[in-house]
């Protein structure tokens, strides 16, 4: 029994030892799965991508060091609510929904939803999504919007953004419903040349009023700091630079 | 203890889930134990080089992860479609485009594969005094495979057969991750719509321990019934 | 089909990628030896509660085993996950540390050693009680304290009996790693699931994968093979090996 607890406690304070406890660096959590023009990792290993550009100025601006952790989509709040990270940058929607469980920053961009099929396919409305597979990734607000409002179609939840615009590519699924930004690097690639943008829907209930960052709830203190960053670099014009390179149009979604 | 308001919204997907899951299992315990009694005979019996081909097929499949087979199935067939129009419309079209034959077929070679290596043993340890006697009785060698051979094989192996069953099904939420969705990816979609954790989690984990248990009686059955002189 | 565009790709795949696999693959061994030796030590522990222990301990035991064998690992992984890492970090943050990361690698090794042990557990048992019980008294009448008969004799002794389950278990730890994937843990599957969706050749890809798992895989039952020789010898050879 001595030897147990022993043990017991060596494991809990190796696991701490093989923690890396950086004081002060906060740890953006973001998908571990590409997410073109957002962000994804080169084949050397680095970040990089609208979101990383905008998170590194961010944290510049609010005098801080910053670490992006890639987690599964789907365990990325459980990430927040357990203090693994410290906000979520990962181009996820602000929705009430989510609200419940965790708290947002003022949105740094916003981009409607959008619907792609190949370009033969007739469809003019959700209506005509009857009977037609719909790809979407797993909880994302696209996958909630699809659950809720496409009646009739055969959703399919995909656990990463890539694999549903493969399906897409391969004949698999009808559709896909995504963000409409996200999308546009796939439109222009070479599989997706035969797809065209079909719909784009609006919802605020689901959808929200766009993105931002996700903050644990009664972290006020981090969320004033981002809103303050955020607000400076819409200001000071970093925002719109590091937007040039990547959009010709005003991603902020109003101001 | 925990939030399961959203039980009774979607208990039918779960029932349909359950479907799901057992539909794989089955068909996956069926076929792959089928396949698994030729690959592990002629391990025993030769010829050499299909015994080679045998013994080559196991160790691929039980060396890589089941994930990786899946994954290299779905996706890996899938991103050659495109390059085969035609496919779209022959009449295969039906069965390429939906996610579960390829978790039948991974499911079923990799049971196939691992069984097929305990029915080598299996077979190897079947006293040859008995084959010889029946051989000597005048029996085919069919019919020496299809009532001596085969039967004190699978009494041999009965309890880690129903290991391999359980363990069959314990991999059955892997193919939640190519679209399906069993029991594993109904709760995925809880988790998804309510952003509730561990409620969806801990159900799913308690309906796989029921089916479960229901196989390990069912094995159990089949052992009594069995007549085997080994048993202690 | 398989023509030279697809050896094209595989060339382009490794060049593109190639370290980053080799960092999966490093991620995905270190877990598997991590969690295979913390497997082992909850099994030497578990098996000798399991014998040797109170009532009490061995229900304990037996739920612990019982759950971990019947529920799915991935099941498990999530759970552990999720509720792991929360309950360590309020654990930790109790007993004072401020904020701690449970890096990926922590909570990977103890998720998948947890799984091990229970497995783990019921190997050693197995051999255990295979000991002929005569050694052990032997040892008692030599006045060997307890301590020193598990070091002396029960070791060497359950080593050739346990080996074949054990190297069972490491087999299964290497390919479980890929699990760690749907947590988003950077290991191999996860890599060439990266790699696959920026590239689009999926094909190529995990046939990579696999076969670097294979590798893994003989390399690995070679090691072990050369074991069980040296642990075995001069002894009869199990009847029956495990699977």
């Amino acid at each position: 029994m001595k030897t147990m607890k022993s043990i017991l406690a060596a494991v809990i304070l190796s696991a701490a030892a093989a923690t890396t406890a950086r004081a002060d660096t906060i740890r953006l959590g973001l998908d571990s799965a590409p997410y073109d023009p957002f962000y994804s990792r080169t084949a050397g290993g680095e970040w990089k991508g609208f979101e990383i550009e905008v998170g590194d100025a961010l944290c510049k601006a609010m005098n801080e060091e910053c670490e992006w952790v890639p987690i599964a989509w789907d365990g990325i709040i459980p990430a927040l609510t357990s203090n693994q990270i410290d906000a979520i940058v990962g181009s996820m929607s602000i929705t009430e929904e989510r609200m419940k469980t965790i708290d947002f920053s003022n949105k740094y961009y916003n981009t409607p939803a959008a619907l792609i099929a190949p370009k033969s396919m007739e469809i003019k409305s959700i209506e005509d999504l009857k009977g037609k597979t719909v790809g979407v990734q797993v909880s994302t607000t696209h996958a909630n919007f699809a659950e809720a409002k496409m009646d009739g179609a055969t959703i399919k939840t995909y656990q990463d953004f890539n694999e549903h615009n493969q399906d897409l590519f391969a004949g698999r699924i009808d559709a896909v419903a995504a963000d409409s930004l996200a999308l546009d690097p796939f439109l222009k690639s070479k599989e997706g040349e035969s797809m065209e943008v079909k719909l784009t829907f609006e919802d605020d209930a689901i959808f929200g009023p766009g993105v931002g960052a996700g903050i644990r709830k009664g972290d006020t203190e981090l969320k004033d700091k981002f809103n303050k960053a955020i607000a400076q670099i819409l200001e000071d014009g970093t925002y719109d630079e590091i937007a040039k390179k990547y959009f010709d149009f005003d991603i902020y979604g109003g101001r | 203890m925990g939030e399961w308001y959203w039980l009774p919204d979607y208990a039918w997907r779960f029932v349909e889930g359950i479907g799901v899951t057992l539909e794989l299992l089955f068909i996956a315990l069926f076929f792959g134990f089928l396949l698994a009694i030729p690959i592990g005979l002629v391990q025993v019996t030769g010829p050499k080089w299909l015994a080679a081909i045998a013994r080559g097929f196991c160790t691929m499949i039980r060396g890589t992860p089941l994930l990786i087979q899946l994954w290299l199935l779905y996706y890996g067939l899938g991103s050659l479609f495109p390059y085969f129009p035609e496919l779209r419309n022959s009449f295969l079209w039906p069965i390429l485009r939906e996610a579960f034959p390829y978790a039948a077929v991974a499911f079923i070679i990799s049971v196939a594969a691992y069984e097929g290596h305990i029915m080598r043993g299996a077979f190897a340890s079947v006293p040859k005094g008995e084959l010889e006697a029946a051989r000597s009785m005048g029996m085919g060698r069919f019919t020496v495979l299809r009532r001596i051979w085969l039967p004190r094989a699978i009494q041999n192996v009965l309890p880690t057969l129903a290991g391999e069953a359980v363990l069959t099904l314990k991999s059955v939420p892997l193919a939640s991750t190519i679209t399906i969705f069993d029991v594993f990816g109904v709760g995925g979609i809880v988790r998804q719509e309510t952003y509730r954790i561990y409620e969806p989690l801990i159900f799913v984990g308690f309906i796989y321990l029921l089916i479960t248990a229901v196989l390990v009686v069912l094995f159990r059955w089949l052992e009594n019934r069995v007549p085997s002189a080994n048993r202690a | 089909m398989i023509d030279v565009t697809f050896f094209a790709n595989i060339y382009e795949l490794m060049s593109e990628w190639g370290p980053n696999f080799w960092r999966g693959l490093l991620a995905s061994l270190q877990i598997a030896f991590g969690g295979y030796l913390l497997g082992l030590l909850i099994g030497v522990s578990g098996a000798i509660g399991k014998i040797y222990g109170g009532p009490v301990l061995k229900w304990v035991l037996e739920i612990y085993t019982t759950l971990i064998r019947a529920v799915p690992e991935l099941v498990l992984i999530l759970l552990l996950f999720y509720a792991g890492t929360q309950l360590l970090a309020q654990g930790l943050a109790a007993l004072g540390y401020e904020r701690v990361t449970i890096s990926g690698l922590a909570a990977g090794i103890v998720v998948l050693g947890i799984v091990q042990g229970a497995y783990s557990t019921e190997v050693m048992r197995g051999a255990i009680l295979a000991i002929p019980k005569g050694e052990v008294e032997a040892g008692a009448a030599f006045g060997m304290g307890s301590f020193k008969i598990f070091r002396r004799i029960m070791i060497p002794a359950m080593l050739p009996l346990a080996l074949p389950g054990l190297s069972n278990l490491w087999l299964i730890i290497t390919k479980d790693t890929a699990l760690l994937a749907v947590v988003g843990y950077e290991e191999l599957a996860l890599v060439t699931r990266q790699a696959a969706g920026a590239t689009r050749y999926y094909l190529e890809a995990y046939l990579v994968a696999g076969a670097i798992y294979l590798l893994v895989t003989l390399i690995s039952m070679k090691l072990f093979n050369l074991a069980e020789n040296r642990v075995t010898r001069g002894r009869k050879s199990l009847a029956s090996g495990g699977a």
